[in-house]
């Protein structure tokens, strides 16, 4: 193991450019150990392999992956075939991470979601992936034939007893797919829209048999742990949770981009660091932490550490990990404009408070924008924040899309007020 | 009717669903591969395939962005609006863009050639504004980068 490969497992085999490492490549760099090593344990060690790591879901809620897998039933009278899903309908607004281990290291991906089945012990697996994310699927394709041809998927892999079949399912395109009962609809052929929990998943999801769905940045990280065992993994962290964490930074940087970095890396070694700070001319104003369902955050916050607990107690979430930055020649209530638009374009209208709250958002923002706001559009932006909760909506993507708009709100206060009573943008 | 291509294609992809209403999206998208987006008969041939109502499909079709269920030029410009490429003045690239074709978001340019739609973001937003042509990534636009990019397809 190079040193590289220690502190950057996940994008050890990816460069700028390249086309992804075929599997001889990936096997070259201790590729499909992991799964070697996993066949050799029971179910049950590699899911305890996989909890004492303290691996968290890196698709935006965090929930404990181990956890989530140890609610699979594992009676051999549970309804089969159980099944692995990936979700790689990665289509949060400033998030661009999966689609760089989509097409950088596929086997990576299959790996992670062998091993995942196997500690489930899932006969079948999908990877949902969005339509726009063309290249991906054509790589996973190709890596899915070879692995199939290598004996790593299809029937008794490498000589075991379990046998894994992995579809790529290419979704029609909806954000709603991305939550994970909405994209069990979509994958079984319905609209997508949410469904009521409980029943969770992992007891009953698609067509009712137990179903794990996990995202992307997640599965990849299985093999490294199986192979390098729940301390190694440990050891990367810079916070209570283990692992590294794909970071990327977009808007007026020098240099935007995606880099693996200990989880719990301070905001400013990314931003200041890695993406080489604003462009010359530009201040930072504020940022998205973790995609476009987070809440931001000031210039106050560059030292706070991006793991999950810490952009918790500075009132943010780690989201994504991918940050957008808000510089100060651009207005955030532009911004927001553009946010709630996509969230009232793509909620499925299954729910009343996001099917008709969210354009109603839209609408007074933009009149704010173009001079026609009120003092009184500010109270009913505060009200749709309180309206619009967890407990009103039947999933969580319509509070997500609350929280840049509430935080907005108590940041850039004066910005709303001065477009109001000036009747016009300032930034324009 | 389907023809024997379609419905050759849509049987094979069945035998990865244990169940058949599973394969309606992917039907949709097999036929409109080949038909270039889906008509109410488009609808009607699906319908009978899968054994379900036209209006069951038509529900299915239309609630998802990329089934097009009305006619698109030859070639598809998805253009990302979403929060980095705001930031990095997509709409001004946009206003360019719109003004050289003729043809806004969710119209199609007189001589059929392009059919621009507002996309969800697309996911790769250190190289904002982007835009998707078809099956083609484009980054770090500029008014200059959009005249180049639609002189390449025809």
């Amino acid at each position: 193991m190079t040193t590289t490969d220690e502190k950057r497992p996940l994008t050890r085999n990816i460069r700028a450019g390249a086309e992804p490492p075929d599997v001889s490549a990936y096997e070259k760099s201790a590729g499909y150990e992991g799964l070697r090593a996993a066949l050799k344990m029971t179910p049950a060690e590699v899911q305890d392999c996989v909890k004492k790591s303290t691996l968290r879901g890196r698709g935006g809620a965090g929930f404990p992956t181990g956890v989530k897998w140890s609610v699979v039933p594992m009676d051999p009278r549970a309804r089969s075939p159980k099944y692995f899903v990936v979700n790689a309908d990665e289509m949060e607004p400033g998030t661009m991470k999966d689609r760089l281990l989509l097409e950088g290291d596929p086997h990576q991906l299959i790996e992670g979601i062998v091993i995942g089945a196997y500690a489930v012990q899932a006969a079948r697996a999908f990877i949902y992936i969005r339509w726009d994310y063309k290249r991906a699927a054509r790589i996973l394709e190709h890596a899915i034939r070879e692995a199939y041809e290598r004996g790593y998927l299809g029937n008794r892999i490498l000589g075991s007893e379990f046998s894994l079949e992995l579809h790529v399912h290419v979704s029609n395109g909806r954000y709603m797919c991305g939550e994970e009962t909405g994209l069990m609809n979509a994958l079984e052929g319905k609209r997508a829209t949410p469904r009521n929990k409980p029943p969770f998943p992992q007891q009953s999801g698609l067509w009712g048999h137990p179903t794990i769905v996990n995202n992307v940045e997640t599965v990849c990280n299985i093999p490294h742990i199986v192979r390098n065992g729940p301390d190694w993994f440990k050891a990367l962290s810079r916070s209570e949770d283990g692992g590294t964490k794909i970071y990327g930074v977009s808007g007026r940087v020098k240099n935007p981009g995606l880099w693996e970095l200990p989880l719990g890396t301070p905001l400013r070694d990314i931003i200041e660091g890695e993406a080489g700070g604003m462009i010359d001319g530009y201040g930072l104003k504020g940022l998205l932490p973790g995609g476009g369902s987070t809440d931001f955050l000031t210039p106050d916050h560059l030292d706070v550490p991006m793991d999950y607990g810490s952009v918790q107690k500075a009132g943010s979430r780690l989201g994504t990990g991918t940050i957008v930055v808000l510089d100060d020649r651009t207005c955030p209530i532009g911004m927001l404009i553009s946010l709630e638009v996509f969230f009232a374009r793509e909620s499925c209208g299954w729910c009343t408070p996001c099917r008709e709250g969210l354009p109603w958002i839209a609408r007074v923002l933009t009149a704010i924008e173009e001079g026609r706001g009120e003092t009184r559009d500010l109270d009913i932006l505060q009200f749709h924040t309180k309206a619009i909760r967890p407990g009103n909506t039947f999933c969580a993507l319509a509070p997500g899309a609350i929280e840049p708009l509430e935080s907005g709100l108590k940041f850039y206060r004066a910005d709303f007020e001065r477009h109001i009573s000036e009747k016009r943008c300032s930034y324009k | 009717m389907l023809s024997d291509k379609e419905r050759e294609e849509i049987e094979a992809e069945m035998a990865r669903y244990p169940h058949k209403r599973a394969m309606v999206p992917e039907a949709l998208r097999i036929v409109q591969t080949h038909r270039g987006w889906i008509s109410d008969e488009s609808v009607r041939d699906v319908a009978e395939l899968m054994g379900m109502s036209a209006e069951e499909i038509d529900t299915i079709a239309s609630s998802y962005n990329m089934i097009f269920r009305r006619p698109v030029g030859r070639h598809v410009i998805l253009f990302c609006d979403n929060v980095s490429c705001w930031i990095m003045r997509s709409d001004a690239v946009r206003d360019h863009l719109v003004k050289r074709l003729a043809a806004g978001p969710g119209e199609t340019t007189k001589d059929g050639r392009y059919t621009v739609l507002p996309s969800a973001c697309l996911g790769d937003c250190h190289h904002a504004p982007v835009m998707m042509v078809d099956d083609e990534m484009h980054g770090n636009l500029t008014p200059e980068k959009i005249d180049r990019i639609l002189e390449r397809y025809t």
